[in-house]
């Protein structure tokens, strides 16, 4: 069995967001690392291949995106992945949601594998609907923000959350699955996994290595035509207590509380 | 050409609010384009369920009753099928998963553009554009479509409009679902997990997140709702863990919940949290981080270790209300 991880590298969490003075947009110039929801994938692979049930001879991850993604490979390998793929071309960027899902489609033919898994959504935008997207050009079923997935030879039973409950599924494979973030607590890597993580294979792709069209990705091949930019309504900003001394503290949110009426 | 198709998701005999509000929303924009707002109806709808859609102004009803519901692949199917047919110009999804899961799917099926997470939808020049913010909500990106376009709802984005007594038009489908949309089947739909715990109609609610540590740390909430005089709520990372029963879940795929008091302890803030209580009066967020994105839409933020300030606020709560 194979399988594959899509994988995003996205603007670091833990670098304090900025928003471009004069465009209004996210200024992307800062660190950049691995989408933490796909870390979730990348273990959900590592635990179907050491649960034993099934023989599990490849791990693959797979991104689209500009030469720094690399790094996200790096990391992804780090955590467990055997090798990586990593799709680049000027021709893609400005890609909308649905071109960006047929290119990684493309990607995945060439690898054909049993199981494609991903995180349920990335950390910078495009929320929950990439794994739909490929899972349509591919024709394989699909399940996204998976909790548990039990793995049999040839299928997978699967649990997820959704508008009326948690609802149990059977998914033949292959299949495409993204899980939510509760499905595992993902493991750290070892300070050997990430020296030799950049030692690992990793094939380098351009559009025309995956057969992908040119006329359908990028900005000319995007349906969407993005538009302005705008500011939301300004909402004026909380209140904000640093606790350091609690009783204090305390005295201060009750006297807020009592203030509007809430303590009544 | 600009017809508007809506999926509208039922259980147990009832719509889906946010499908209602979807509805509602695809009629209000097709009386500006001068076009009509359709539904979509899978699996086992009574004629009367259904065609009540016509009250909330869809105009025509498609229903494909022996398609299964609860999976978005075979609603795909059918959707694709329909548009195809009818020549729908867009389709409109109200918040939740399958929606999402629909609309991404159809994406890719029709080759048009698809818009997530929109909070509102405007006719342009004769056009549907979507808008929807983005990072955290710091900015509203636009966005409008070369040719099909498909527009899928952030939770409780469309107001659900006052029903009337029209009735729609029934139309029976029959769709040949795609192989691989029958590769996936469910067991079980809609277990609870957990007791059932009215939130809804709660004034007060003390809601934790995953910075309680442990499931043992919502006893530090309950101690609190109960000084308050009110009820806990949950989010959907402990509700996955288990820590907590999903019936008190807020957001996305949970509870829309407006009390007076909305205190949240150990939340983050994600936006699938915040789409499912920001319309509470008062907002109240203690988290460690000060980087959380709660913060940013708390009236009152208190940076510090909640197994600190939480057994301290109850017995000061306690004292007050003496």
């Amino acid at each position: 069995m194979k399988i594959c991880v899509l994988v995003k590298e996205v603007p670091d969490a833990a670098v304090e967001k900025r928003i471009h003075p004069q465009t209004g947009r996210m200024d992307r110039g800062g660190e950049r690392n691995l989408n933490p929801y796909d870390t979730h994938a990348i273990e959900a692979a590592m635990q179907v291949k050491e649960g034993g049930v099934v023989d599990v001879e490849e791990i693959v991850a797979v991104t689209m995106g500009p030469g720094t993604a690399v790094r996200a490979l790096h990391k992804a390998v780090s955590l467990g992945a055997d090798r990586s793929v990593h799709l680049s071309d000027d021709a893609l960027a400005g890609s909308d949601v649905a071109a960006t899902g047929y290119a990684l489609a493309k990607v995945l033919e060439r690898e054909s594998p049993d199981l494609v898994l991903l995180g349920q959504q990335s950390d910078d935008g495009e929320c929950y609907t990439i794994g739909a997207v490929v899972a349509d050009h591919l024709r394989m079923p699909s399940l996204t923000q998976v909790i548990k997935i039990e793995v049999s030879p040839g299928s997978l039973r699967c649990e997820r959350q959704a508008e009326y409950g948690y609802d149990t599924v059977d998914v033949a494979l292959p299949a495409v699955i993204s899980v939510g973030d509760a499905i595992n607590e993902p493991r750290y890597p070892s300070l050997k996994a990430i020296m030799g993580a950049k030692k690992k294979p990793l094939d380098a792709l351009a559009i025309a290595d995956a057969g992908i069209e040119a006329d359908r990705v990028g900005e000319a091949g995007s349906k969407v035509i993005c538009g302005d930019f705008k500011a939301p309504p300004a909402k004026s900003g909380g209140t904000i207590i640093e606790d350091e001394d609690t009783a204090d503290t305390v005295a201060q949110i009750v006297a807020w509380l009592d203030e509007r009426k809430l303590l009544a | 050409m600009s017809d508007i198709l809506v999926y509208a998701l039922h259980y147990e005999g009832a719509f889906n609010k946010n499908s209602l509000g979807a509805i509602s929303e695809a009629a209000r924009l097709a009386a500006e384009l001068g076009s009509q707002a359709h539904a979509v109806v899978i699996g086992d709808a009574s004629d009367e369920l259904a065609a009540s859609l016509g009250g909330y102004g869809a105009t025509k009803v498609f229903r494909a009753k022996d398609v299964p519901e609860g999976l978005a692949q075979p609603v795909i199917d059918v959707m694709a099928h329909v548009m195809a047919d009818g020549g729908h110009g867009y389709a409109l999804f109200g918040g939740g998963l399958l929606g999402f899961e629909i609309g991404a799917g159809l994406a890719a099926r029709l080759n048009a553009g698809v818009t997530m997470e929109v909070t509102k939808v405007d006719v342009v020049d004769g056009r549907l554009t979507a808008e929807r913010p983005i990072h955290g909500d710091s900015s509203i990106s636009t966005s409008s479509y070369k040719d099909r376009g498909i527009v899928i709802g952030r939770l409780n984005a469309f107001e659900i409009a006052q029903p009337g007594g029209d009735v729609a038009e029934l139309q029976d489908v029959s769709v040949e679902l795609s192989p691989w949309s029958t590769r996936a089947t469910m067991v079980t739909r809609g277990e609870a997990r957990g007791a059932e715990v009215d939130i809804e109609g709660a004034d007060f609610l003390v809601a934790g997140g995953r910075g309680l540590g442990k499931a043992e740390g919502f006893e530090l909430c309950e101690a609190l709702a109960a000084a308050l005089g009110g009820a806990v709520a949950a989010t959907r990372a402990v509700v996955d863990a288990g820590w907590y029963p999903y019936s008190t879940q807020i957001g996305q795929t949970g509870k829309t919940v407006a009390p007076k008091l909305y205190l949240a302890a150990g939340i983050s803030g994600a936006i699938q949290h915040k789409v499912g209580m920001q319309a509470s009066e008062h907002i109240v967020a203690i988290n460690k981080d000060s980087n959380a994105p709660i913060f940013e839409y708390s009236d009152l933020g208190i940076v510090g270790d909640l197994n600190k300030i939480l057994p301290k606020l109850t017995e000061a709560v306690k004292a007050k209300k003496a």
